[in-house]
């Protein structure tokens, strides 16, 4: 037997690579992995292109059987990773042999992992690419226990000679991103539009990876959602314009300001076309460090 | 006419026009002269998103391409035609044809003989809005349904539309089609994209 064994896929496990960009016009986002570098980084490691697909794990839990000897390296979120109960190094390229058993245990700082394969998780791939877009349910299935991933052939490289390479570990505390001014950003007052470039927002616990809620500034998510009140909210963002806009395409890492004045970041299955005026876009440089964020975490939008 | 070029971050432009002509106007032109580095030109209702792989399209590069690409004609392009069969049995063609102040045979004409264009998608994958020069205004359903079967034909608004697969919608069913709307193994996935022209056909 060959491929890896999903064990147990812990609260959502899916296979992601850098996404299938061309479908826009027909309705199909872009998808991938929502921490690209932390995807990049583990095929680095392995030898393999960077685009190739792995496993995103969201929180932890995940547990997996190796069917076959191989190469695998573990990225993004921090925490405990055992190999057959032997506690084993993150950002490095570790040999597994068959029938080993690899536990991701619960994140510690940031919220998703990737796992990484020598070779590949080789999927059959769909537009061209294998990721799941949990928006329009394209991609392969969300793994379940019992699913046989089948392996790629290695791409024939020597493994990189790295026995560690220094990665900074996702933030705890406040993280500060760059933002360009949105395309509707004159829809918005003034003092709405440098409210939002100064305060400190939270990232709110309705976020996954179509995008993410941002709970107001001094104001914890927890108090907030017991007093939140439509006459509190819409102080939030305030509009300069209240007309109604036609629907437009949106791109990974919008800004969207909903009726009630609460911003959303766009991640990568995000819908194509969006009816509320963005008022930011965040620089692709930083867009990453969203898919780290937890329930809470605080958030700067800096000018890019 | 006027093109209003904004900014959306770092891979991508948002070009306004005045409306939805000058959107296809302009989305032919930009088709039609594509250069390398277009990831993807995404058309709406009043606008185009331009997505760009920067290293290989700068922005700046990409703007003055918008600027000077010129609008084409309908009859400038050969576009697609697709024929669609419909069987006009539709749960609400009755409630449609009354609020257009029609009858129902005359709102199955009304669809028939027009020549409609895909505009823009955006609602799911394969999903199509179809514009037509003289356009009734239908309103939507008051309670959408939780799930519409794929192949339904609808109106809401100025557009049709086909459900390329089971989905909520709160558009007016007026028929519905075999043709296969999505299929993700193909190439292209989808049967309508913007520019496509579409003749609906009543099924006898």
């Amino acid at each position: 037997m060959s491929g890896l064994r999903v064990l147990r896929p812990g609260p959502l496990a899916l296979v992601q690579d850098l996404g299938r960009p061309g479908f826009a016009a027909v309705g199909v986002g872009r998808s991938g992995a929502l921490d690209r570098g932390a995807l990049r980084l583990g095929n680095r490691l392995l030898g393999n292109p960077e685009s190739d697909a792995g496993i995103e794990v969201l929180l932890g839990g995940f547990e997996a059987r190796f069917e076959q000897d191989t190469w695998f390296a573990v990225t993004g979120a921090t925490g405990r990773l055992l190999l057959d109960g032997r506690s084993m190094d993150a950002h490095t390229a570790v040999h597994a042999g068959a029938g080993q058993v690899l536990r991701i245990g619960t994140a510690t700082s940031g919220v998703r992992w990737y796992l990484t394969v020598r070779g590949g998780v080789a999927v059959a791939p769909v537009l061209g690419s294998r990721s799941r877009d949990t928006l329009a349910g394209l991609g392969p299935a969300p793994l379940q226990a019992g699913d046989l991933i089948p392996l790629g052939e290695h791409p024939g490289t020597d493994l990189p000679l790295l026995d560690f390479v220094p990665v900074a570990e996702p933030a705890m505390d406040a993280v500060e991103v760059r933002a360009h001014r949105g395309p509707r950003a004159d829809w918005f007052t003034e003092a709405a539009l440098e409210a939002f470039f100064t305060d400190e927002w939270r990232a709110g616990a309705e976020s996954d990876r179509i995008g993410v809620r941002l709970d107001p500034p001094q104001s914890p998510s927890h108090a907030a959602h017991a007093t939140r009140s439509p006459a509190v909210a819409s102080a939030l963002i305030e509009r300069a314009v209240n007309r109604e806009l036609p629907s437009e395409p949106m791109v990974a890492g919008a800004v969207q300001v909903s009726p009630d004045g609460r911003p959303t970041v766009l991640l990568a299955d995000h819908p194509v076309t969006g009816g509320y005026p963005v008022i930011a876009v965040v620089s692709d440089t930083t867009l990453d460090l969203f898919a780290q964020l937890r329930p809470g975490q605080p958030v700067t939008f800096r000018h890019a | 006419m006027t093109r209003r070029i904004l900014p959306l971050g770092d891979h991508a432009l948002l070009v306004e026009l005045d409306d939805l002509d000058a959107v296809l106007g302009l989305f032919r032109g930009l088709d039609a002269t594509r250069p390398e580095g277009v990831v993807d030109l995404v058309p709406a209702a009043r606008t185009i998103a331009v997505l760009v792989e920067p290293r290989i399209l700068p922005l700046s590069s990409a703007r003055s391409w918008v600027e000077r690409t010129v609008p084409l004609d309908v009859d400038a392009t050969h576009e697609r035609l697709v024929e669609l069969e419909v069987a006009y049995d539709g749960e609400d063609l009755a409630e449609a044809a009354r609020l257009t102040g029609r009858t129902p045979a005359e709102l199955v004409a009304f669809h028939t003989d027009s020549t409609w264009r895909v505009a823009f998608g955006g609602f799911s994958p394969g999903f199509a809005y179809l514009a037509t020069d003289r356009p009734l205004d239908v309103p939507r359903r008051d309670t959408p349904r939780t799930a519409v079967p794929p192949g339904s034909v609808g109106l809401a608004g100025a557009f049709s539309g086909v459900y390329p697969r089971s989905s909520p919608g709160g558009w007016q069913l007026i028929g519905r089609t075999h043709a296969v709307l999505w299929d993700e193994t193909a190439d292209p996935p989808a049967l309508l994209r913007p520019g496509t022209v579409v003749r609906f056909r009543e099924a006898l």
